[in-house]
């Protein structure tokens, strides 16, 4: 059944043979980017592993988060598209769940360490 | 570029009715909200993990490091940690990458590649599916490697690194993970099927293999957080 109340979006998502030139340039400059990061994980965590790291292991922690950070938004931005869709629809997907996900953590995080520290008071 | 959402459209006419204000497919953004609620579930699980980890009190078992159990690598007896699960991630970054290429050759309507792509892409993905198979048959054979002696083998109830919710969370988490990558196989071997049949050709746009597409790249988004919050940090 033919309907022209909707309209096809996806008949005009093409690009031209210079487009998807430039468009596979950007995914491979992704690829090594993410790739680098990874390795670079790998590499921090086998010289400088959790139990031996000592004080520095803050500031590796809060590296990995970081550049997992970093790795997750080349992904969404990049290979789903995110940035180049329309502002609404971006700040639509990201906000809430921005949102959403930091109450969690700092909620979540907060307890845990409360309770955890009244493990440690009642079983000594 | 010449996506809908980059051409120029007033926003009066854009919010007055009668198109999509987002300028986008009804099914790519029912692909994103499912997206986005998927995240919220791996976002409590992983957090539910740090929750599990930072009340356990320092007087019951020590909560363990993944790069003391993690140390195994197929064909090889040496002490290599999280080397495993370093190239597990590096398999399904590639795999993401050749399913962003397939969606790449859509949009130029290139059959060919449509199908190169996308069956490097399922073939990463079988490949990811049995380095779990592995990692999960080394995780559960316990520090003597040994799975048909069950004295230590890592179960739900009892767990020989370290607490028994630390190997709860590793089944839960890595194996929700790796259904998400199963039914992912399966729907990139369906538009890999349809892409041969030429159901994309006729019907003018390659529109299915980019919303696939996007849950793809959201078991790969997934697992970059996973490596993180559960082997690393």
């Amino acid at each position: 059944m033919l309907r022209d109340d909707i309209i096809e979006y996806s008949l005009d998502a093409h690009h031209s043979e210079e487009e998807g030139k430039n468009k596979r340039k950007a995914i491979w400059k992704v690829t090594a980017i993410l790739s680098i990061i990874t390795a670079l994980e790998v590499i921090v965590g086998v010289l400088w592993p959790k139990d031996d790291a000592g004080s520095a292991w803050e500031f590796i922690k809060w590296g990995y988060i970081i550049l997992t950070v970093i790795k997750a938004g080349y992904i969404v931005m990049v290979f789903m598209h995110l940035g180049e869709e329309r502002k609404a629809f971006r700040m639509m997907v990201l906000v809430p769940y921005i949102i959403f996900i930091l109450y969690l953590i700092f909620h979540l995080l907060t307890e845990a360490s409360y309770i955890g520290a009244t493990w440690n008071q009642f079983r000594v | 570029m010449s996506t809908p959402a980059s051409k120029q459209i007033d926003s009066a006419t854009l919010w007055g009715g009668k198109v999509s204000p987002f300028s986008m497919g009804y099914g790519k953004i029912m692909m994103w909200f499912f997206l986005v609620s998927d995240a919220l579930t791996f976002g409590g699980l992983l957090t539910s993990l740090g929750f599990a980890k930072f009340a356990n009190p320092e007087t019951a078992v020590e909560w363990p490091a993944a790069e003391k159990i993690f140390t195994h690598f197929p064909f090889t007896h040496e002490h290599l940690p999280l080397l495993y699960v370093a190239l597990m991630t590096f398999i399904l970054i590639v795999s993401s990458v050749t399913m962003v290429l397939a969606v790449e050759a859509g949009h130029r309507m290139d059959k060919k590649g449509v199908v190169k792509w996308l069956a490097f892409t399922v073939i990463g993905g079988i490949v990811f599916l049995g380095s779990q198979v592995w990692e999960w048959k080394t995780f559960i054979a316990g520090p003597d490697g040994d799975i048909s002696t069950w004295a230590d083998n890592a179960t739900l109830a009892y767990n020989s690194y370290g607490p028994v919710q630390y190997a709860d969370y590793f089944f839960f988490i890595t194996g929700f993970h790796g259904f998400h990558v199963l039914t992912g196989v399966v729907f990139n071997i369906i538009i890999l099927i349809n892409a041969i049949n030429g159901t994309y050709e006729r019907r003018g746009h390659y529109e299915m293999v980019e919303k696939v597409g996007l849950y793809w790249h959201f078991i790969d988004l997934v697992w970059v957080f996973v490596f993180t919050f559960y082997y690393l940090v």
